[in-house]
């Protein structure tokens, strides 16, 4: 479906996804009427979801971020659909994640501060649907971060 | 502390949906001036709001089949540096994030393979070797989502 040259351009837009198209085909060696229909192809088929600001809550005063690692009562057919679409609901929830393995479930949790935290996680965490068992990790430092991939 | 107003939040929202909108196509659904709304997103990312763009991909058409993360925990801590394993861990091309984190775990890996032997090649040759590494905890992703977040 890709071929060698859908991946260059891949890889080169990955790295640097604010190249506008003349400057992506310019990179990766190929005409820009190329890179654009090219672009345009994989948009269609769905391989390039899109293209995303990234916000630094830092910036806006988010200083807390901790990951909760869930596990849910499997006993209830719906839990899954029920808590993911109550965790939905939390603001200050920003990513979802659902594994197989001994966690069920992972929620990406900013807050202001240490009280704004415990605030978000006595008033909306604790009240979603079908925990069983929950555990934070608190974030130190990020090594190495979305590095997109090995295309 | 930084404070935006309603346009800005609604700037934001907009970007981290499709960050290539041009200022005027934005200024349109915004009701502001092209001049306005490119005066606007400049300070979003002047102020360091906006901290990047981040291109999204279906990494299972890219035939990245499965994605795992992986706490680890480190053996022999205080006689591994941290940075050796930090350094080692942030070169490997299939571990896409790491954080150092607080918790049952030294730290979290974020780790795509084409399929499960692919991960089982990559966990063995490449994470189980790393300088000092212990206890390994592995969660298959099933499902993840990114949420826009408290704006």
């Amino acid at each position: 479906m890709l071929d060698d040259t859908d991946r260059r351009l891949l890889r080169h837009y990955q790295l640097a996804p604010q190249l506008s198209p003349s400057e992506l085909a310019d990179r990766a060696g190929v005409a820009p009427a190329t890179c654009a229909r090219r672009l345009e192809r994989m948009q269609a088929q769905g391989v390039i979801l899109g293209n995303r600001a990234v916000i630094d809550w830092q910036v806006l005063g988010y200083e807390v971020e901790v990951s909760l690692r869930a596990q849910l009562d499997k006993t209830q057919p719906r839990a899954f659909d029920e808590f993911t679409a109550a965790a939905r609901e939390v603001p200050e929830v920003i990513e979802i994640q659902t594994f197989l393995g001994r966690v069920d479930l992972r929620l990406y949790v900013i807050a202001r501060d240490m009280a704004h935290y415990q605030h978000i996680y006595r008033t909306a965490i604790l009240r979603l649907p079908h925990i069983t068992d929950i555990e934070a990790l608190m974030h130190m430092a990020r090594i190495k971060s979305d590095k997109g991939l090995p295309i | 502390m930084i404070q935006l107003d309603e346009t800005d939040r609604h700037i934001l929202r907009e970007l981290v949906k499709d960050a290539t909108q041009s200022a005027s196509a934005l200024g349109r659904k915004l009701g502001l001036s092209q001049p306005a709304t490119w005066r606007r997103v400049k300070r979003l990312h002047d102020i360091g709001v906006i901290k990047g763009q981040r291109l999204d991909l279906d990494r299972e058409r890219l035939g990245f089949g499965v994605a795992v993360f992986l706490g680890v925990k480190l053996a022999t801590k205080g006689r591994v540096s941290l940075d050796d394993f930090e350094r080692a861990v942030s070169a490997i091309p299939e571990v896409q994030s790491v954080e150092h984190i607080l918790g049952v775990y030294d730290y979290r890996l974020r780790v795509v393979a084409r399929d499960i032997s692919d991960f089982e090649r990559v966990l063995r040759r490449r994470i189980m070797t790393l300088p000092g590494v212990g206890d390994v905890e592995a969660n298959v992703v099933l499902s993840e989502e990114r949420r826009p977040g408290p704006i």
